[in-house]
């Protein structure tokens, strides 16, 4: 079975962000950047299967600009066998990119596709679900739990109301949730080793793929602040402000 | 054209968070169609055919609808889209799961987790966990919208008589088997639409320690919440989780105990009226966002919490 993992870069879930004055975007010159939080769940899922003998293969891919090989690299340095950077520089959607998925999965054919179930930049949920409709391939989103099974998986989701588990015919798409695993850390051995491991670059112009915007961002704002509270000196106080002040309970 | 919206529902009723979606899908246009996908779901779909806002109902029904798989939601959605110009749902794990498979079929970006409409092709959400706000405009012909739902109010939900439609079931998706779903049952109100939601982090240490929450949640009424640290150390279930990737709540009062609050748990819950945050790190940044703070041990103050409460009068449910 062979795993195809998409991973993106994005500004770190550290970093305290900063709308740029002029309202089109948010501060990314000189910020710190890493690879999204649970996109690290999914490769680590990937190379735990690897491990226990139930896959070949894991291709790390991602789309974007130059320096987006970096969070590739980090896979490598994980476990990854090798990389696949689709090179395009703007701002993508995630229709785009899932457009851009299916090609690289048309030429590399694997059995499973996994990635983070949301992008912490965006927010927007929505690249692997649009890649299993463009594929037409089972999906199993938000996935806490992964079980191997010959060409099946069954997958536990975590939902509002609970937990939900499916079972899904290969090839599937999986998007990762955060409590799916513990992502490793990479070993300065294992980083040295991942510099070796090859990185197929591809134009995202050459794959013959629609990638213009169909929205507009027309304006980045800050969200309106809250005013200071106070601190109470104890619990009687507070219950007597939540009950008289606030008129809360 | 009308703007269709997927009920959200349990077979045998409407799940809350529909009357939210309908809200914003009227939001955008005032000739509002629903559409229910289920299995022997008419009762839900009288429901839904009495929300006022709500103009004419499509029901579909078939046995391989009854667990809401997307892979079976889909084709039905796409075919009735011809018809429409928006598709609207909650940006919950219902709609979040749902909605992109529809949009990559329409060949449409979908908006995600709108939290207001400006126009019918302009919409406010936030990114970076809501620490941005984005108005973005949409230029496809058929957009695709997930709303969040605690930013809407819920709709009226009697008084109208929609007709009701039925519509013919699509071809089942074999590949996608439903297995089974946990559901936490529970008397409390739930999490996404409680008007107090009692919260706790790290801090509690254990999920014994958590009946210290559940004493004071049951005694205002409350729902009970928790930060993702405290759920991977496996004190409390997922279906707890406020934050980023977890619930978005918007209660009167949010009281967070025992809760650092990292960027991504103020994501879930900055915008509650009154946020109250008990820690005994007077550096916590939770304190930021807090209308009354309390520096101090939540093993002692929230007994004592208990016993203010106790010697209340009344206590508004």
């Amino acid at each position: 079975m062979k795993i195809l993992v998409a991973v993106k870069r994005v500004i770190d879930y550290n970093v305290q962000i900063r709308v740029k004055e002029d309202g089109t975007g948010v501060v990314t010159d000189n910020v710190k950047m890493s690879t999204n939080p649970p996109d690290d769940n999914a490769i680590e899922e990937a190379v735990k299967i690897k491990e226990a003998g139930k896959a070949t293969e894991v291709v790390a891919v991602t789309v974007g600009e130059e320096k987006a090989q970096e969070t590739v690299r980090k896979a490598l340095a994980v476990g990854a066998d090798r990389g696949i950077h689709v090179k395009v520089d703007g701002i993508l959607e995630p229709l785009a990119v899932s457009k851009i998925l299916q090609k690289i999965v048309d030429k590399e054919k694997p059995d499973l596709v996994f990635m983070g179930k949301q992008a912490i930049d965006d927010d927007c949920n929505q690249t692997g679900q649009m890649l299993s409709a463009l594929l037409n391939w089972p999906q199993a989103t938000f996935a806490s739990k992964i079980d191997v099974k010959d060409n099946k998986l069954e997958v536990t989701r975590e939902i509002d109301e609970g937990l939900e588990t499916i079972e899904i015919n290969v090839p599937a798409i999986v998007t990762c949730d955060l409590r799916l695993n513990e992502p490793r850390y990479a070993s300065l051995p294992n980083i040295m080793k991942a510099k070796k491991k090859p990185i197929e670059e591809i134009a995202a112009s050459d794959l013959g793929v629609d990638v213009s915007p169909r929205l507009e961002q027309l304006k980045v704002e800050e969200p309106p602040k809250r005013k200071a509270g106070i601190k109470v000196a104890n619990v009687a106080e507070l219950v007597q402000k939540l009950k008289n002040e606030a008129k809360v309970i | 054209m009308a703007v269709l919206l997927i009920a959200e529902h349990n077979n045998k009723e409407l799940r809350p968070f529909t009357l939210n979606a309908a809200t914003a899908a009227s939001q955008i246009d005032s000739d509002v169609h629903a559409v229910i996908i289920g299995q022997n779901s008419a009762d839900a779909a009288k429901q839904l055919s009495e929300l006022p806002v709500v103009k004419k109902v499509l029901s579909v029904e078939g046995a391989h609808y009854e667990n809401f798989t997307a892979e079976n939601f889909a084709p039905v959605i796409v075919k009735l889209a011809e018809n429409y110009s928006h598709i609207v749902c909650s940006a919950n794990t219902f709609g979040k799961n749902l909605m992109p498979r529809i949009a990559a079929h329409l060949d449409t970006s979908q908006v995600s987790d709108i939290i207001k409409v400006i126009s019918s092709d302009t919409f406010l959400r936030p990114i970076y966990a809501g620490n941005a706000f984005a108005t973005i405009k949409s230029n496809d012909a058929k957009k695709c919208v997930t709303i969040r739902p605690t930013s809407f109010d819920p709709c009226e939900s009697t008084g109208g008589s929609a007709p009701i439609e039925k519509v013919d079931a699509s071809e089942e998706f074999s590949n996608t088997k439903f297995i089974k779903r946990e559901e936490i049952k529970s008397d409390r109100p739930e999490l996404g639409t409680a008007r107090i939601v009692v919260s706790g982090g790290r801090g509690m240490q254990s999920g014994d320690n958590f009946k210290l929450i559940t004493e004071i949640a049951d005694k205002l009424g409350a729902a009970i919440g928790a930060s993702r640290a405290a759920v991977d150390a496996g004190y409390i279930s997922n279906d707890h989780q406020v934050g980023q990737t977890g619930k978005v709540v918007v209660p009167d009062l949010y009281i967070a105990v025992g809760i650092s609050g990292a960027i991504q748990h103020l994501a879930g819950m900055k915008e509650s009226k009154v946020i109250v945050a008990i820690n005994k790190d007077g550096e916590a940044p939770i304190f930021s966002v807090a209308d009354y703070g309390l520096e101090a041990d939540l093993f002692e103050a929230l007994p004592q919490f208990m016993e203010e409460l106790n010697k209340l009068n009344t206590i508004q449910k």
